[in-house]
């Protein structure tokens, strides 16, 4: 037999086989070393300046194993004194510049540096406090920024930029002096973060964390005038076990059930219902679309992550999204305006909780349009952690507590709604009903395993009826920016696109509990189609308590009444703070505005001439002190640019004269008599 | 009319911001370059102008910001009208440039946090090293180069500027209204 | 033939001057020192006072000059910075010094007129009190050998066709006509060539790891970045011989196969910006840059680029980083920027000084290059004196030259602070600028050479060389390098950013008397750890000015640990004032003079200073006329 010799080399005297591991790091963590880091994600470009996988290499000194190749033949030491020492100096020195109020830090459970600290056998930090605190920015509805226990790993702003092709956060300033922050010192909420906290997912300490409403939660139901009702999301329950040492993917539905019950929520639904209603209500609108030349493609709105970044980004995409609500606002609509009847309640006494994977829930709950006359359709929103916070609160012991089944109607889901919580689930569910539709024959295998896997973008065409459907399924927000420049450019073939922000899904949400485990995610992902295969339907056409809903509610499949309540609009948040440029002294309100914009559209089409025009005008006639002109930079209307704003009025394929013109009208009519 | 030339000179920078941008062809890899550019206009980086940057280069303006406060040469704050640059770098500092800058500072009354002057006129920075080293200890005042320095003569300096200054300023207080007068 | 080819072809004699240079000029250093001290003011007057005198003047050198013209010209720095203006009269061997506007009439009177030496603004050594009519006599120039420097000195920086009537691009030339990419990057390899920028890594070694990657697009980057407090060689040949920059940037892109070049210069040196930037428009004018090099086919792109203000850019993947319009923070290496660089190709990062080395070795051979030298580091280097020398200013002297020659002889002895010479004053000396270390006076025969310093702790770094006298406090010292790493710390790495910091504030205890026997156990430690393990260059070398102090310095760094006490009185905290009971009047203007009211006594009586309101200002001891103030 002919035997090929395998590159290896030796870690600690063993010798360990090279597999196209991706650096040395990967290797010694192969190895069963759990080497220290704290800038090091798989997934995630190497930065190399923690300084804490040092390790040493005959012949080479002390190096990063994170930024160096797996070569054959090196002999690597993963600890020796003076590597311990300053891995050591390295714990320290974070600390020393750290907000050490521990043990009310958010993250004191799961934090790696106090973990790091522990285990290096940091006893006292020999160097003094150069701590100096800033205060929290809380202005996100998702999620927290504490730049007091940030130790400048950069995971979250590599996430945000290579992961999420956002970039709202980003390093500032130099030395010590260096902060992660959104740009010139803003504010979270203030720019464009689009709340998946993922960043939070990454971060090793508590610097970025889930903003909690728990508290708020334990107010609704300490008070008895409400009737607190409770859903939770499919990937919830294939997370909250790792909370209480269970394996990721675990599926804990029925203990969930009943410490929810425990907690004292009145009604315990889930979302998996109104998710069998969204993939009926999607897959209508789709075939719709279809069918009747309608705009496709059709992209999935289930992910308030990838919504928000549609309308920064995209907004002239936004007739493309599908307008249905995602399962949570369905949920909260539907209940809110069915259960004050059946429960005999007052809306406002109606108190909704989700419970999600997600951060982005909490600020979609908090959109104007989810809610009827000020009264939001979901009043708060957990994530896992949170939930697993209230449990651990109470001193409920989650392993012991017997499984309990949710309330009725709403607690009645079929396979498909469950599969939500994975990249690619709301594809397949939606396959399923459309498969169905379509043929108007009964489908045996209903799954499409094209659609099912973990690549950041994937692609399946699947023939229905003589008809082909292009598919593309993609997580990571980068990956949609991809997918959706291609449909602008109207360059793409594509039929439906599933766009989910998380990495994996929902199950991947940074609501979930924060692991460090590296499969954490396809366990999870397991766990939701392992949770499909033991349920006995799988299809939401199958749900009769669907049926039943429409039938004695919504009325018909996309009518009038579903659609005021399953569905929505969208806005355009181009600019998330308008800024514009004034080009004249201005002093007092009295002003005539004028906003030209100089986007790359109107620029294109002379945008510039109209502004020198306005301005010559100005200045020829006196008129500086009682205009104020500004460069401003897309007022949205591309597409019938040069765009000019005089008094809040557009002024399209606008000239100089034009402006001008209009101008006069309105000082004319200004000009007391 | 005062104001008018605040206008044109407005118009015309942000007109200058547009074909810096074009000049290196709207590629963030100029984005160096561009804030050089855009600062030697504004003589600072105003937000909104690092806002329109950003958007133009397809960038994060979290990313421009990172790069426009990285940099030392880079001012996120408008500087003075003279701007007096003292060398702390080896030489200087080993031939007492502290002391010069102490005086000057106590002089204008700035300080490391707050280096610009209320009324505008003055701002005070340190230099790592300007390569003149053999004319130690160096003070940079607008771009000349001031050699062999002592406390006195750069108070000196100081008080010399602000005499043109206030002719300057006397000079445009007698001229306003002659001007106004040509106007009606 | 057009004016290139004419140019490029004039023969070459042995020390790459043509014939045609030998024309009698007047040159007036036009480096960053004398230009601030007004020299152009004295080009002016030249100008015209040559001109009133009948006397004909030429500005541009031409192939048909005439004896009897006089080509009046500005070069680059001529090193000896603070003695400008620097005037040289040619061939006739002149150096005058702090030349004023009104010296002018009389040095062409005199000189270019009459013949004679202007006695007077001749350079009067200090030792020996003699006049130094050139630089053969002069300690200062005498001693070194100039190589890079003499051409910065003497050529016109904004002339090409000077530089190319000098055998300019003539190196060039052969790279891209006569030789071969791995030819080029053997001599280089076998002229023993050490990058001039720090770590000394041989250049035809780079060189040869970017030639042999396989990529269609690669880059060569000059790195005029030069941040090190107290040094300026770089600027020197920037803004003095810009087209050796260019021409060595030409060869180094023909050895690796690239076509697209760029000088990042520093952006505090203006100067050197715009002569960088003429000298390109100057190449491509005449064809040099461009498409169809030389007749080859090949073209070749050099771009300027200006720094915008980080000391950390020196550092190469910083520098792509910054060049890339990204936040000039290193990223870990491998890859090194050889394999992967500037947009993720091939690039080679090289020194101004080592690119000025290049046109030599490629005209006279690696041979020649190595005769000069030491054998593991060959050729000249250029040191910054500065401090408590003599004569400070560019100094160029092969490598092997001792440090007693460079202090004492070419630097004319150590002073004290009012720049009189102290012949026992020598204490230290700082080398390779804030990532180096100090050398003692038992290192004063050290031969200076990469291997040499590298085994005493110290570095031959971009050349820094700060004299210190004995009035020096070497803890001060070390938190002066200390306070500037950590300052320009890219903030990246958790050692480099918080290490440097904590290594500033241990000092900082030190200085002011709040140290004890864990400080200086915890200093060594902490400088140690960042040394190993911070991520880039800047961060490895940062504890070096420390750890280095802490071990030629010991005793005095212990002295003001546990005697609380600084031998030079530099460090305020340590000062105990008291007032000398016998010698004081009891006159009262030390009381006048404290701000703080530390002081107490009656009249004619002996007074008092309270320790604990006194804030060691020295402002008593000013005051006092009999000096009866002592500790401070």
């Amino acid at each position: 037999m002919n035997q090929v010799t395998q590159p290896t080399l030796t870690i600690d005297g063993k010798t360990v086989l090279i597999e196209g591991e991706r650096n040395l790091l990967e290797l010694v963590r192969k190895a069963n070393i759990d080497l220290p880091t704290f800038c090091y994600h798989s997934e995630l470009s190497v930065y190399g300046a923690c300084r804490l996988c040092l390790v040493q290499i005959e012949g080479r000194g002390i190096q990063g194993a994170c930024s160096t190749p797996a070569e054959p033949g090196l002999k690597v030491l993963t600890t020796t004194p003076e590597i311990r020492e300053i891995r050591k100096i390295a714990v320290e020195l974070l600390l020393a510049n750290h907000d050490q109020s521990c043990p009310t830090c958010s993250r004191s459970a799961n934090c790696q540096l106090q973990s790091l600290a522990l285990r290096l056998g940091v006893k006292k930090v020999r160097f003094k406090s150069v701590h100096t605190p800033v205060p929290l920015d809380e202005s996100s509805p998702s999620l927290v920024r504490d730049p007091n226990k940030c130790v400048l790993c950069g995971d979250c702003v590599r996430m945000c930029a290579e992961i999420q092709g956002i970039g709202a956060i980003d390093f500032a300033h130099r030395g010590h002096e260096v902060s992660v922050q959104p740009a010139f010192g803003k504010l979270l909420g203030d720019v464009e973060c689009v709340n998946c906290g993922q960043c939070a997912s990454v971060c090793p300490t508590g610097a970025l964390t889930v903003k909690s409403e728990v508290d708020q939660v334990w107010d609704l139901l300490a008070d008895p005038k409400n009737t607190v009702v409770v859903q939770i999301a499919p990937a919830v329950r294939v997370g909250l076990g790792e909370c209480f040492g269970l394996k990721p993917g675990e599926i804990t539905t029925g203990r969930i059930v009943a410490a929810l019950k425990n907690l004292g929520f009145d009604q315990i639904y889930d979302t998996s219902f109104a998710a069998d209603l969204t993939v009926i209500e999607e897959g209508t609108e789709f075939l719709e679309r279809k069918t009747n030349g309608g705009t496709l493609p059709m992209f999935t709105s289930c992910c308030p992550g990838w919504v928000k970044y549609a309308e920064q980004y995209f907004p002239e995409l936004l007739p493309n999204l599908s307008t249905c609500r995602s399962p949570q606002a369905m949920f909260g609509s539907l209940v809110k305006a069915m259960l004050p009847d059946q429960l005999k309640v007052e809306r406002k006494n109606l108190k909704v909780v989700a419970i999600m994977p997600c951060t982005a829930k909490k600020f979609e709950a908090q959109r104007p349009e989810m809610s009827v006359d000020g009264d939001p359709d979901v009043d708060h929103v957990l994530t896992t952690q949170e939930l697993a916070q209230m449990i651990q609160s109470a001193g409920i012991i989650f392993d012991s507590l017997q499984p309990e089944s949710f309330d009725m109607p709403f607690g009645f889901y079929t396979g498909a709604g469950v599969i939500f919580g994975n990249s690619g689930g709301v594809m397949e569910a939606v396959l399923r009903y459309a498969a169905e539709k379509v043929t108007g024959k009964k489908l045996d295998n209903v799954e499409f395993d094209q659609v099912r896997g973990d690549s950041g973008l994937r692609e399946a065409t699947i023939e229905v009826n003589g008809t082909e459907l292009k598919l593309a399924v993609v997580h990571g927000l980068r990956n949609a920016r991809v997918v959706a420049e291609q449909v602008r450019a109207g360059k793409s073939h594509y039929d439906l696109i599933e766009v989910m922000a998380c990495p994996g899904g929902c199950i991947g949400g940074a609501g979930q509990p924060v692991t460090t485990s590296t499969n954490a995610r396809a366990l999870r992902t397991k766990g939701l189609y392992h949770a499909d295969k033991m349920l006995q339907l799988h299809k939401s056409q199958d749900n009769v308590f669907i049926t039943e809903c429409y039938a004695k509610f919504l009325g018909e499949i996309g009518g009038e009444k579903a659609h005021h309540l399953l569905h929505t609009s969208y806005q355009s948040r181009r600019r998330i703070a308008d800024e514009s440029l004034s080009l004249t002294q201005v002093q007092g309100n009295e002003k005539t505005k004028v906003s030209v914009c100089l986007g790359t559209n109107c620029f294109l089409e002379g945008s510039q001439d109209v502004l020198n025009g306005v301005l010559r005008h100005a200045e020829q006639n006196g008129l500086e002190g009682r205009i104020d002109v500004r460069a401003g930079f897309c007022f949205e209307k591309c597409e019938s640019g040069p765009n000019v704003m005089i008094d809040g009025e557009y002024v399209h394929h606008c000239t100089a004269a034009k402006a001008i013109e209009e101008l006069n009208s309105r000082i004319e009519v200004d000009k007391p008599a | 009319m005062a104001s008018m030339p605040i206008v044109v000179d407005r118009a015309e920078k942000f007109e200058k911001v547009v074909s810096i941008l074009d000049h290196y062809s709207r590629r963030p890899s100029g984005l160096i370059p561009i804030l050089q550019a855009i600062q030697h206009e504004y003589q600072y980086l105003p937000e909104e102008v690092l806002t329109y940057v950003a958007t133009s280069l397809d960038v994060p303006p979290a990313r421009v910001y990172g790069v426009a406060t990285f940099y030392a040469h880079f001012a996120l704050e408008p500087k003075g009208k003279h701007v007096i640059r003292i060398c702390d770098g080896t030489a200087c500092h080993v031939k007492q440039s502290l002391p010069v800058l102490n005086a000057l500072r106590e002089k204008l009354g700035t300080t490391e946090k707050s280096a610009t002057t209320a009324d505008m006129l003055f701002t005070i920075e340190t230099v790592a090293c300007l390569g003149a080293c053999g004319l130690a200890p160096v003070v940079v005042i607008d771009e000349q180069v001031y050699g062999q320095i002592t406390p006195q003569r750069a108070v000196a300096l100081v008080d010399e500027i602000k005499a043109t200054e206030a002719g300057l300023a006397s000079a445009l207080e007698t001229e306003q209204p002659s001007a106004e007068v040509v106007n009606e | 033939m057009n004016n290139t080819e004419a140019l490029t072809s004039t023969p070459v004699n042995g020390h790459g001057i043509s014939t045609l240079a030998q024309v009698r000029r007047v040159i007036i250093c036009a480096g960053t020192g004398c230009m601030a001290n007004g020299a152009m003011k004295v080009f002016e007057q030249f100008k015209s006072e040559i001109a009133g005198a009948g006397l004909k003047v030429i500005l541009e050198l031409r192939a048909e000059a005439t004896s009897d013209e006089i080509r009046l010209s500005k070069s680059g720095c001529q090193g000896f910075c603070q003695m400008g203006p620097l005037v040289s009269v040619v061939p006739d061997g002149i150096l005058y010094t702090k030349v004023r506007k009104e010296d002018v009439a009389e040095i062409v009177q005199t000189t270019l007129a009459g013949n004679q030496v202007v006695e007077r603004l001749l350079y009067k050594d200090p030792a020996t009190r003699k006049s130094c009519q050139g630089i053969e006599d002069n300690p200062f120039y005498a001693r070194q050998s100039r190589f890079v420097l003499h051409e910065c000195g003497f050529l016109d920086p904004e002339d090409i066709h000077e530089f190319m009537l000098h055998g300019g691009y003539q190196a060039a030339r052969k790279a891209f006509v006569e030789m071969a990419p791995e030819e080029i990057c053997k001599t280089i390899l076998d002229s023993g060539l050490r990058g001039r920028g720090g770590g000394g890594f041989p250049t035809g070694r780079k060189w040869e790891a970017a030639r042999i990657q396989n990529s269609t697009k690669k880059y060569v980057i000059c790195n005029g970045d030069e941040g090190d407090p107290g040094v300026f060689m770089n600027r020197s040949v920037m803004e003095g011989n810009p087209h050796s920059v260019i021409e060595g940037l030409m060869i180094a892109a023909r050895a690796i196969g690239a076509n697209e070049t760029l000088v990042y210069v520093r952006a505090e040196y203006p100067l050197a910006v715009e002569r960088m930037r003429n000298a390109v428009a100057a190449a491509e004018r005449e064809g040099i840059l461009g498409k169809n090099v030389f007749g080859t086919g090949l073209s070749m792109k050099c771009e300027v680029m200006e720094g915008a203000g980080a000391f950390v850019c020196g550092e190469e993947t910083a520098m792509i980083a910054s060049i890339e319009g990204q936040r000039g923070m290193p990223r870990p290496k491998p890859p090194f920027p050889a394999q992967s660089g500037l947009w993720g190709k091939p690039t080679i990062i090289n020194n101004v000084e080592t690119l000025a080395h290049v046109c030599r070795i490629l005209n006279e051979g690696p041979e020649v290059f190595k005769q000069i030298g030491t054998k593991e580091s060959p050729g000249t280097k250029t040191f910054a004196l500065t401090g408590h020398v003599s004569n400070t200013g560019l100094v160029e002297v092969p490598f092997g030259t001792t440090l007693r020659e460079i202090v004492y002889n070419i630097g004319g002895g150590v002073t004290d602070d009012a720049g009189k010479i102290w012949k026992t004053g020598f204490k230290a000396v700082q080398i390779g600028g804030p990532s180096g270390g100090c050398l003692t006076e038992e290192h004063l025969d050290l031969p200076l050479a990469y291997e040499s310093l590298r085994a005493v702790g110290a570095m031959v770094g971009s050349g820094g060389l700060v004299a210190m006298n004995q009035g020096t406090c070497m803890v001060s010292i070390a938190r002066f390098f200390m306070e500037f790493t950590q300052r320009e710390s890219c903030g990246k790495c958790v050692l480099c950013r918080e290490g440097t910091r904590q290594l500033l504030a241990l000092l900082d205890d030190v200085i002011e008397g709040r140290a004890d026997q864990n400080t200086l156990a915890l200093l060594d430690k902490l400088g140690r750890a960042v040394q190993i393990g911070s991520l880039c260059g800047l961060g490895k070398t940062a504890p070096n000015p420390v750890l280095s102090t802490m071990r030629y310095f010991r005793k005095e760094y212990e002295e003001h640990v546990f005697e609380k006490k600084c031998r030079t009185g530099r460090c305020k905290a340590l000062l105990s004032p008291e007032i000398n009971q016998v010698k004081c009047k009891g006159c009262g203007l030390c009381i006048k003079a404290c701000p703080t009211g530390a002081i107490t006594g009656e009249k004619k009586q002996p007074h008092h200073i309270n320790p604990e309101l006194c804030i060691k200002c020295g402002a008593c001891a000013t005051a006092c006329k009999i000096h009866a103030v002592e500790g401070i």
